[in-house]
């Protein structure tokens, strides 16, 4: 054999040499890699749960087979399109929002104040750091009809008290409104080490021919901070149907449940607390799916349309 | 001055403005619950107190100081943020290290196995059922390992190294003799400390922050962390009735309980979010840094 392809066994021989000389990078590895395959990737193996009756004496790989029910009884059950819109409109509208980091990174950056600036940054990046817990914790005590602090001032209008928390049509102002209050902030950061990069050279020459200060953040700053805004907007994308679930769960309750049931919070419920295991896995399944086209889709027109993408 | 000095500075003013209500409409629920904590909880519910603090009272914090179970919660809390912190870093750095060396072979293949976990993940039900069969629910573990080092955190201490450690200097120490371990030990980790504070206080965040996992796996109170607790005295309003009888004796009036409901309320976010109020100013940059690292494309 070696003397038949001595070329293969030279070849076999540097790899035998590299990973004497190597090992111990292999032996570093090796922690992270029984991780991943032990916590991702055999719960992507067992996503076949999915496509099968889950027993639990026959495990996730020894029960039997059932093809697409679980799926079929999801979409034809009167639930579905209620739970696909309310996660969609969710979304949708907390990707509305999308531009107000940006513009307050635009704004920050061309303070002159520099203490100011500093100052104004310490203090809008801490919202970030607060636990959704505490977050909806404050949301209850604020929004109470009898004692919270914006029914004092509903009723200093002249209205009556209005029960937010409790109300459908109330929902998701209160939850994309208080995420935007958390992530505002620190959204900034890369947008502002972006606009460091900003050329000033521009910036002067722009003047010299009259541009106005407005003018130049909309010819010179923004241009400049495109890909970095695209790359994040993709990103978002990535996460579309998933955000804030842990957070949706807690506002949750029996009255607004009308527009505050998702996805995710449905798979929640009838997996982990009814025990249907299969069921809730082919919902979930269903949710990645749409995430995985979706990023792949604004990708691609990124690529296309822009020449900046993730890959 | 120039010609446009008008509307630059009409401008400047306007935007200073803008930055000004934005940061103060994020700060006042802040201020609002420090002051609420030690005011009188009648002034707090009736709208009375909506700045400053009135009728300052301690009450609330006594209250929390007696209350078992948030105490139970916070040392949990402290357990399982500082062992899931410590494990972490065991793993994380290492693996961090091999992916940024060039002699490591297959590194396409590695990363690949581990960059896919960000695209593509098993979901809910799947991954509950791996923990659950591993015998780690409701034991410590659960609120540990799952998710203890995440494909991002890798990628971002990997770009760190590659740009630290130069290559010459490896060369250098393994044409000296040294081995990969003692390299990383010696040379390696003492370069990385920014790198290794990032990680741990972003990786400490999450932990202390976290609410789900110990939802999802634990069912004994006894392994509750302080999120959990949270979640019963400020959502579920749960507040644990041996406390307030121990505190006020068993003659307590409806309303009494009403009035210790509130002043708890603020008091444990305050006592809650300690730590991290204490140490935000000093670990700011840290945290920058960390988001502008991770941000690097390759």
């Amino acid at each position: 054999m070696a003397v038949e392809q001595p070329v293969k066994h030279k070849g076999d021989s540097k790899i035998l040499k590299s990973l004497q000389r190597n090992w111990q990078l292999y032996i570093f590895l090796l922690p992270a890699v029984v991780y991943f395959f032990i916590f991702h990737y055999i719960p992507m193996y067992g996503i076949q749960i999915a496509f099968k009756d889950y027993f639990a004496n026959l495990g996730m790989f020894g029960s039997p087979w059932v093809g697409f029910e679980h799926f079929e009884r999801f979409f034809e059950s009167y639930y579905f399109w209620r739970l696909l819109k309310n996660t969609i409109i969710l979304n949708a509208y907390n990707l509305l929002l999308f531009p107000l980091p940006i513009i307050f990174a635009l704004s920050l950056n061309e303070l002159r104040n520099g203490a100011f600036k500093k100052w104004s940054q310490t203090l809008t990046y801490a919202p970030h750091f607060i636990s959704v817990v505490v977050v909806v914790g404050m949301l209850v005590a604020f929004l109470d009809p009898n004692t919270g602090l914006v029914n004092h001032v509903v009723r200093l209008f002249g209205m009556e008290p209005i029960p937010f928390l409790t109300s459908p049509e109330w929902f998701r102002h209160i939850f994309v409104w208080s995420g935007q209050w958390q992530s505002l902030g620190w959204g900034t950061i890369i947008y502002l080490a972006a606009l460091a990069g900003v050329n000033p050279e521009l910036h002067e020459a722009a003047k010299v021919d009259g541009a106005t200060r407005f003018q130049r953040i909309i010819h010179i700053n923004i241009p400049t901070i495109l890909p970095t805004i695209i790359i994040l907007f993709i990103l978002n994308i990535g996460n579309f149907m998933q955000i804030g679930f842990e957070k949706v769960l807690l506002m949750q309750n029996n009255l607004n449940s009308e527009t505050s049931d998702i996805i995710q919070t449905f798979v929640y419920e009838t997996g982990l607390l009814e025990g249907q295991y299969s069921f809730a896995a082919a919902i979930g399944l269903f949710e990645s799916l749409i995430n995985i086209v979706l990023l792949i889709t604004v990708n691609q027109i990124a690529r296309k349309v822009s020449n900046n993408s993730l890959w | 001055m120039s010609r446009f000095s008008l509307s630059d500075r009409a401008f400047d003013r306007l935007n200073l403005l803008f930055v000004l209500s934005i940061t103060l409409i994020i700060i006042y629920p802040l201020i609002f619950v420090i002051s609420a904590s030690i005011s009188d909880p009648h002034a707090v519910n009736s709208g009375e107190m909506w700045l400053w603090p009135v009728d300052i009272t301690l009450d609330g914090f006594n209250r929390v100081f007696q209350n078992d179970a948030i105490w139970i919660g916070y040392r949990n809390t402290i357990v399982y943020t500082t062992v899931g912190v410590l494990i972490h870093l065991f793993i994380l750095l290492p693996a961090a290290y091999a992916l940024s060396r060039k002699e490591l072979m297959a590194k396409k293949v590695f990363l690949w196995f581990i960059l896919f976990t960000m695209l593509f993940n098993g979901g809910l039900i799947p991954t509950y059922l791996v923990v659950k069969y591993l015998g780690m629910v409701n034991t410590m573990w659960a609120i540990v390992i799952p998710g203890v080092i995440g494909a991002w955190s890798v990628l971002v201490a990997r770009t760190f190294f590659q740009q630290t450690i130069p290559d010459q200097l490896v060369e250098a120490s393994k044409i000296d003799g040294a081995s990969d371990f003692y390299l990383f030990m010696r040379v390696v980790l003492p370069l990385s400390m920014p790198i290794i504070a990032v990680m741990a206080l972003f990786h400490a965040v999450a932990l202390w922050n976290q609410y789900f996992n110990a939802l999802i796996y634990l069912s004994d109170e006894k392994l509750f962390p302080l999120q959990l607790i949270l979640r019963q005295i400020l959502i579920l309003n749960e507040v644990s009735a041996d406390s307030a009888a121990t505190a006020a004796g068993a003659a307590q009036s409806f309303s009494d309980q009403i009035k210790t409901a509130s002043l708890v309320k603020y008091a444990v976010i305050i006592v809650s979010a300690l730590p991290l109020l204490i140490v935000y100013p000093f670990l700011q940059r840290f945290f920058v840094k960390g988001v502008l690292i991770g941000s690097v494309k390759e």
